[in-house]
């Protein structure tokens, strides 16, 4: 909240500036266990840095991969961004409209119809009426949910449910879009469609921030990748390079799992 | 695809993109503010098959306990003493629910709160709004008993009528502020809140009439009327209850306290006051809302 805009270009998207975000951990959740615990003489409760001096800036049009393992902070810097949280100490700045599949879904009641929930979580995500009404039946469309739209969303599969959230989400007319992997749900066909939207995205110029641990799709989607490792920025740069440096500086977890080796090139999007 | 990128240009300045305007982002925000109040309505009654009808008859049945017990059992002679009791049940009911509802509304929320960079006020002020939305069939019962009684609206008592609302609207929605942020913290604060709205129904003039507070405590009575809720209710008695007995001038001189106005002003004053205390204070541990849920 300190430096507005001052010495950023015209076109700087997002500047995240020294951030840090440190989160309280409580061990104990009961009186009974917190006085135990303190007549031991153990710690009631911990502090931990989610992100430790973070800086870097992101210009309008670049996309953006961002890497690391789990619990590595990217998804408490995802929230910084998108505005959920606010940074302990430095700045984050945003210039425009913020969307993305972080929050797919968010609000959606279970007991209202596919109709009802789609306009609620329009809303939610910052669109007025007139502007869902205009884009209703292309957000139905993209759903392709068929006649349960006049059904209780609880009544929907989960890959119904996840792919209502996501036509909507993918219709906010957006300055930076963030996308955390969000897509486990969903059939092949469908994340062909989404992947498509998303590079759809990125070519009309907006801002692409994506999280993942699939290389394959972030070499296709991204043209600068960030990793961050316990919570400090480790690498900024080049695609390439970035993979590479993800799994040489742990070669013997990133190799099988979750790091997702190169043959899911073919299987695009597998893990988004 | 950078050739093309260049092409989007943004015509808007860098800022924090954590909304900070607190009450009036809210406020800002109708349509997203309207959208959740209406789906807290409509999917109150899905799937029940009186629906909307519940709405009627959880007062009605509350309006017959009353009037049973207060007033065949126990026997109060008050006159038109089950008028007397719903006007009172209808401001507390109104309390009540903003300040259990509110105070539950963001751990409720807690998958919006996580994901969306919204105003977190919003849910607090929307649970207000839902229980003033409930508050709807009450007042058509009380309005239609009281035409068959044979009322006239005094259209100065009906605008008493809406200081009382918007004194329980502001008190109500600062005291949900307050604790709706404290219960993210610690989950026992709603069995707290509670048991203490417990306490509201007899700290109104509702099933005693305000005379006899006057004649208990003499020159104290008047610091019973520094209760916010209490003067809310004398308000919407003196606007429903009154024109409906046979003699109201007489009624009023006797059941309603003086300067009923200046003592409602004050009320929406400090209730006004708390609105803004607890938005700072709201603010002041927001922050950890998400972390915390």
């Amino acid at each position: 909240m300190s430096a507005p805009s001052g010495g950023y270009s015209a076109s700087t998207s997002i500047v995240v500036d020294d951030v840090t975000k440190s989160f309280t951990l409580r061990y104990h959740r009961t009186l009974k266990q917190m006085a135990v615990a303190a007549a031991k003489g153990r710690d009631i409760s911990g502090k931990f840095n989610a992100l430790d001096h973070v800086s870097f800036t992101v210009e309008q049009g670049e996309s953006i991969g961002l890497m690391g393992l789990n619990g590595s902070g990217k998804s408490t810097l995802l929230k910084l961004i998108n505005g959920v949280m606010r940074p302990d100490t430095g700045t984050v700045l945003t210039r425009g409209r913020i969307a993305g599949l972080i929050a797919t879904g968010a609000g959606f009641h279970p007991q209202l119809t596919g109709r009802e929930n789609v306009f609620l979580n329009a809303a939610v995500l910052g669109m007025s009426e007139a502007e869902t009404q205009r884009k209703f039946d292309s957000i139905v469309e993209f759903a392709d949910i068929g006649r349960f739209l006049d059904s209780p969303v609880g009544h929907y599969s989960s890959g119904m449910f996840a792919r209502l959230g996501f036509a909507v989400a993918i219709h906010v007319d957006s300055d930076i879009f963030l996308a955390d992997e969000v897509l486990a749900v969903g059939d092949k066909p469908f994340k062909q469609k989404c992947l498509q939207k998303m590079q759809e995205i990125r070519d009309s110029g907006r801002t692409l921030f994506y999280v993942s641990h699939a290389a394959g799709s972030v070499r296709k989607m991204c043209d600068r990748v960030i990793v961050l490792e316990q919570g400090r920025l480790a690498f900024d740069g080049g695609v390439d390079e970035g993979i590479r440096f993800v799994k040489y500086d742990e070669p013997e977890k990133g190799a099988g799992d979750e790091l997702g080796t190169e043959d899911t090139d073919d299987e695009l999007g597998s893990d988004i | 695809m950078t050739e093309a990128g260049r092409l989007h240009v943004v015509d808007a300045p860098l800022s924090p993109p954590s909304p900070s305007a607190g009450l009036l982002e809210v406020f800002r925000r109708r349509y997203l503010l309207r959208m959740l109040v209406r789906r807290e309505v409509s999917a109150r009654y899905q799937g029940s098959f009186l629906g909307l009808m519940w709405s009627y008859i959880n007062p009605l049945s509350q309006l017959f306990i009353f009037w049973f017990v207060m007033g065949k059992i126990i026997g109060r002679s008050t006159e038109m003493f089950a008028v007397h009791v719903f006007c009172g049940l209808i401001v507390v009911q109104f309390f009540i629910e903003t300040f259990n509802a509110g105070t539950r509304s963001i751990v409720r929320n807690r998958s919006l709160v996580q994901k969306m960079a919204m105003p977190r006020e919003m849910f607090p002020v929307a649970s207000m709004l839902v229980s003033l939305y409930h508050m709807g069939p009450q007042l058509v019962i009380l309005t239609f008993i009281v035409v068959l009684t044979g009322w006239t609206p005094d259209p100065v008592y009906l605008l008493g009528f809406l200081l009382a609302l918007a004194i329980i609207a502001a008190l109500g929605t600062s005291l949900a502020l307050v604790f709706s942020v404290a219960n993210v913290f610690l989950r026992d604060v709603s069995s707290f809140v509670s048991i203490l709205t417990n306490f509201v129904r007899f700290a109104v003039p509702m099933i005693y009439p305000y005379s006899l507070v006057d004649q208990r405590f003499g020159s104290f009575a008047q610091y019973y009327l520094f209760n916010p809720i209490a003067d809310a209710v004398l308000l919407v008695q003196q606007a429903f209850w009154v024109g409906s007995t046979k003699d109201p001038a007489a009624i009023h001189a006797q059941h309603i306290p003086d300067h009923l106005y200046a003592y409602g002003f004050l009320a929406l004053g400090i209730a006004l006051v708390m609105l803004v205390i607890a938005q700072a204070i709201f603010r002041r541990f927001e922050n950890r809302i998400p972390e915390q849920l």
